[in-house]
């Protein structure tokens, strides 16, 4: 079981947590009412599924209730960094690794 | 006969201490400090139970958590546990076990006829033979499940209790033996918090086992328990025995599963059976050893063929004698330690049997130096005795160990020991997600570095130091490292205890060891004992084209189930990688997994059973549903009313005795359980044109509306009312299922899209309880109890709200239906609830108020065709597909859905539409779910246009009614459609609108 660090609580056990896919997929100011279906059905469904460093987002469900973005590695589940949504990715020397599927 | 295979003196046996057990039926003499196979070897008992699948003899092979044949039921009733090992389990007065696979007796067991036909029960056997008929399978399981079951589940309620805590420490230890023991007390001399676990009831790990150890100029137990006594007086130092740290999850998350009464006669109250300790440590440190690789040999099986580190544990140990003569077969110098203790102990050895040419060690020279006869270049090639040993046949090799030299001699003897070098006991590194290096030399797979995920470090055996010396020193710079690397600040913490350094001698790996004859045609090389599986069967895998590792493993069900790669693996896989003239590390190993060893479920489980395991959501009116006698049913995790049965009605008649009363005077439902959200701040109506289809900028205070949720894919998510306390503060409810969720969806938006909105959510489900009272008399019972609230239609109209007093209790009125009739949903605090509601009872009798539950809410709201969003919809549904465009707003700018809303797919008028069904016979109703189709053919498959989401008998239509979701249905009302049913019946009907009551409204307007 995962040990995060909620920016906002400190280091809580994963079933504290709803796990909440990729992060910062901001929602279009349109509301995608300017893009074609192709680039909104892109928007709404497509997603990265890497095998490596993943930025995604955790809700503290069973704690403070606010999302909060993760920097995990998928393959050892690692996690570099947690911080505030809202906030920009942490700059970390090995972030960029990426494993061959 | 008592106890005729102890040795007159020595072991750690409490011999002032008598312990009387029974196995199979006999009663049986053992000592405190006995384990059930130690007791059971004093006594000369070696047969202990069948195989799993050829139900061969099979007798105690190991001493250790490895064991796989001593797999013996204990206890009786509702105590009793299947496939206990024998090895493990500590002897105690009154204990009670018998042999599992074996019927009648495991002397004579029927289904050793199997061995007959072990030609034909390869691997792949019941895969290959069983799947033809592909219908006949469910009567072969019957007989097949009951041939192969080993143990008997208890068939009564676990009258134990268990318990399950959250720990937490600066380094763990796991293993107290040498290199543990070791570990813990360089840790602890630092400060850090020390958790210590060891899966016997004493420390001391293979020292136990061993005979003139040193540790530090003492003899090692001495070492041991001065050890002990440290290290319980130290206020950061948590020593658990009888405790295994069998499973290491992500962020060093170790399951330890604590036995804290097995062991004992009589149960004290109040302490738990076992207890699961979930530790996250900040480091861990393995100290788990080694257990020893049995030679693969030609009829390995027999009662009586033992590891030889086995022998020595029951000699030095438990003063146990495995035998009167043995025989030991070895490809290492290790084995020659068990030789020489034997011959202490006055056991004859009749010769040791070694693979090697020239073998060297400094235990076979003094094996050699005491005349103990030492066949070099030699194997066992066979064996004899059915119920136990009585010889083994052994030759000379060949230069290349392959085939064995035809001039075969005959030893007798009652025992062998084997030993084929040592496995380091790496599982919970491997589980850990640690990686592992192969040692050429040794023939063993070795830890490497752990990794960041989990800091661990392997010291001692686990790691492949075999040495005492190399353990000792491993274990305390582990120690400090450990606990530096948890943070604590480094002081001094003496020095490393010492031994003498030995020399482990030479080697020779021999896999398969020949018989006299090829490989398969007679006897059987065992790998894997509990599952009986053989070098044959691996062979024969890879023949039939299967290389993976993992393939082989589960086609021959080799180091499946307890034994996870305890003594079958390494030689599985080095016995493929030999056949595949492949070298061991290209083969890899298979996935180690927890648990380590079987763990009892009621351990898992601790006190999350019954009502701690689901708890139930009541509402302050529940008691008073109880006592109606009312049926329940669960609603997420609410107990909702689900109808209120008189005597002698079952739920048809008391849905329509409850459905009419409501129609015709006046009904009471309890609605406490739908979703309520607190919707407060300057923007509020902005956020909720935003996340609901249509708009709610110009609704007015005191008004309701209501509402469709979707997700950004358009797909309807959920509905509700929504009501305007004030300008800047609205209450919205939701479905009883969905509060959590939209909860978390609405939070999604504000928190992480819209930061600008300045909007706060409150859930208030909890602190409003709602009677909701439908019916023609519904304004009339209400007026009764109300003299503050002006109820005209004027005043008060449909989808209108008001603060007010009801039976003396502060409360919002509501006056909205999910009925289709005059309604009014009066919500007051929770506490008031049960109050609000016996008034309504009381105030109704006049009228005939009935209390009706959520089958009665279901028929009267499809009577009105209004939706419950999870059964007439399932995700891929639209509102247009809902036929709402009408709660669409076409003027608004975007919300959640709009865009997916606009996609060229959601306008094709071949979607699936929510339409009324009329059955041509209005007395037979729809199976909900039932299949819809334009054409019947003679059987499936037919092409299926929808299927029925809502079906009911309707009191008030005199007929049934169904709604359905079809393939183009807006576009087809009045069309015929068939549902073909599992009984070979069609039942006709036709596709009409959704509404089947009162279709102009007045009911609920008036």
């Amino acid at each position: 079981m995962l040990l995060i660090e909620c920016p906002h609580c400190g280091p809580r056990a994963e079933t504290e947590y709803a796990g909440c896919s990729e992060a910062h997929i901001a929602r279009p100011e349109s509301g995608g009412l300017d893009m074609t279906d192709a680039e909104w059905v892109e928007w709404v469904f497509w997603r990265k599924n890497t095998k490596g460093v993943y930025l995604e987002r955790w809700n503290h469900a069973a704690g403070c209730r606010r999302w909060i973005n993760c920097m995990r590695d998928t393959v050892t589940n690692e996690i570099l960094a947690t911080y505030k949504a809202g906030e920009k990715p942490p700059k970390i020397a090995d972030a960029e690794r990426e494993y061959k599927f | 006969m008592s106890q005729k295979f102890r040795l007159e003196s020595g072991g750690l046996i409490n011999r002032d201490k008598p312990v009387t057990f029974s196995f199979n039926g006999h009663e049986l003499k053992g000592y405190d400090g006995d384990t059930l196979a130690s007791a059971l070897i004093a006594n000369g008992v070696h047969l202990v139970g069948r195989s799993f699948k050829y139900h061969r003899p099979r007798g105690i092979m190991s001493a250790g958590p490895e064991e796989a044949n001593a797999l013996l039921q204990l206890g009786e009733g509702a105590y009793t546990e299947p496939n206990a090992r024998a090895t493990m389990e500590e002897l105690f007065d009154g204990l009670v076990a018998t042999t599992s696979n074996a019927f009648p007796t495991v002397k004579y067991d029927i289904g050793e006829v199997n061995s007959l036909f072990s030609k034909i029960f390869v691997s792949g056997f019941y895969y290959k033979t069983f799947m033809w008929p592909s219908k006949a399978w469910k009567f072969y399981e019957h007989f097949i499940r009951k041939a192969a079951g080993i143990g008997k589940a208890p068939e009564e309620h676990d009258p134990d209790f268990y318990d399950k805590t959250n720990a937490f420490c600066d380094v763990l230890v796991v293993g107290g033996g040498p290199a543990g023991l070791s570990a813990a007390l360089s840790a602890a001399a630092t400060g850090a918090h020390v958790t210590l676990v060891d899966d016997q009831p004493r420390f001391g790990g293979s020292l136990m086992a061993q005979s003139g150890q040193e540790i530090d100029g003492k003899p090692a137990l001495e070492w041991v328990d001065e050890a002990e006594a440290k290290l319980h007086d130290l206020d950061n130092v948590q020593v658990l025995r009888r405790a295994t740290a069998f499973a290491y999850y992500d962020h060093n998350y170790v399951g330890i599963w604590e036995r804290l009464t097995d062991h004992l006669p009589v149960k004290p109250e109040g302490l738990p059976r076992h207890r699961v300790h979930m530790m996250r440590a900040k480091q861990v440190i393995i100290a788990s050893g080694a257990i020893e690789r049995p030679l693969v040999f030609c009829d390995n099986d027999r009662p009586g063929i033992m590891l030889a580190s086995a022998c020595r544990t029951y000699v030095n140990r438990f003063g146990a004698k495995p035998g009167n003569k043995g025989v030991i077969f070895t490809n290492n110098d290790s084995a020659y330690a068990t030789v020489l203790d034997l011959i202490d102990a006055g056991i004859e050895i009749k010769a040791v049997v070694d693979v090697r040419k020239d073998p060297l060690g400094p235990l076979m020279e003094k094996a050699d130096a005491a005349g103990v006869k030492i066949l070099t270049n030699s194997a066992v090639v066979g064996t004899s005795g059915r119920l136990h040993l009585k010889s083994v046949e052994v030759a000379e090799l060949s230069d290349d160990g392959e085939t064995a030299k035809s001039d075969v001699t005959e030893i007798a003897c009652d025992f062998l020991g084997s030993s084929g070098g040592w496995n380091p006991t790496v599982h919970l590194h491997c589980q850990a997600g640690g990686k592992l290096d192969f040692d050429e030399e040794r023939g063993a797979f070795v830890p490497a570095p752990s990794n960041r995920t989990n800091p661990n470090i392997s010291v001692g055996s686990c790691k492949g130091a075999f040495g005492l010396a190399d353990c000792l020193a491993q274990g305390f710079e582990a120690g400090q490292e450990a606990a530096k690397a948890a943070g604590i600040k480094f002081r001094k913490s003496g020095k490393a205890p010492t031994a003498e350094a030995v020399d482990e001698g030479n080697r020779r790996l021999l896999w398969l060891v020949p018989g006299k004859k090829p490989l398969g045609q007679s006897g059987k090389h065992f790998i894997d004992l509990q599952n009986d599986s053989t070098a044959a069967d691996l062979q024969l895998a890879l023949r039939e084209g299967y290389r993976s590792i993992e393939h082989v493993k589960r086609y021959t069900t080799t180091g499946m189930a307890t034994d996870q790669g305890k003594t079958a693996n390494v030689n599985a896989l080095a016995i493929v990688a030999q056949t595949l003239n492949e070298a061991i590390p290209t083969v890899g190993t298979t996935t180690y997994r927890p648990p380590y060893v079987p763990v009892t479920f009621g351990a898992i489980a601790g006190r999350d059973i019954d009502d701690l395991l689901d708890p139930a959501r009541t509402t302050p009116m529940h008691s008073w549903h109880v006592n109606a006698g009312a049926e329940f049913e669960d609603v997420g995790q609410w107990k909702r009313a689900w109808y209120f049965p008189q005597p002698g009605e079952d739920m048809h008649a008391a849905v329509n005795r409850e459905v009419a009363a409501m129609r015709n005077s006046v009904g009471i439902l309890d609605a406490t359980t739908l979703g309520k959200i607190d919707v407060k701040g300057k923007d509020a109506a902005e956020f909720l044109n935003r996340v609901y289809t249509n708009a709610w900028t110009k609704l007015g205070i005191g008004k309701c509306r209501y509402g469709l949720m979707l997700g950004e894919d358009g797909m309807v998510m959920d509905d509700g009312v929504t009501s305007r306390i004030a300008e800047d503060h609205f209450l919205m409810t939701t479905t009883t299922g969905n509060a959590a969720p939209v909860l978390g969806h609405l939070e999604d938006y504000l928190q992480t899209e819209w930061t600008d909105l300045e909007v706060y959510l409150t859930s208030v489900t909890e602190q409003w309880a709602t009677a909701s009272i439908a019916g023609p008399n519904a304004r009339a019972l209400l007026s009764e109890l109300t003299d503050d609230i002006d109820l005209s239609n004027e005043a008060l109209p449909f989808m209108a709200w008001t603060p007010g007093t009801v039976a003396g209790i502060p409360a919002r009125v509501f006056r909205i239906s999910f009925t289709g009739d005059l309604s009014y949903e009066i919500a007051v605090p929770a506490d008031y609830g049960l109050a609000l509601w016996q008034a309504l009872m009381t105030a109704g009798s006049k009228y005939d108020i009935t209390p009706y539950g959520t089958e009665t809410m279901h028929v009267l709201r499809a009577e009105k065709g209004f939706i419950i969003v999870g059964q007439d919809t399932d995700g891929s549904i639209t509102p247009v597909d809902l036929n709402m465009n009408w709660i669409v707003s076409k003027k608004k700018g975007d919300f959640i859905g709009k865009r997916s809303l606009d996609r060229e797919d959601m306008s094709d008028p071949n979607r699936k539409q929510l339409v009324g069904i009329l059955t041509d016979d209005p007395k037979e109703v729809l199976p909900e779910g039932a299949q819809l189709v334009e054409v019947v053919k003679d059987k499936p498959p037919m092409d299926m246009v929808g299927w029925v989401s809502s079906s009911y008998w309707s009191p008030n239509c005199d007929r049934s009614i169904a709604m359905a979701l079809v393939h183009g249905g807006l576009k087809k009302m009045g069309q015929k459609l068939y549902s073909p049913q599992a009984d070979g019946r069609v039942i006709e009907c036709t596709i009409t609108d959704t509404v089947f009551y009162d279709k102009e409204g007045n009911r609920q307007n008036g």
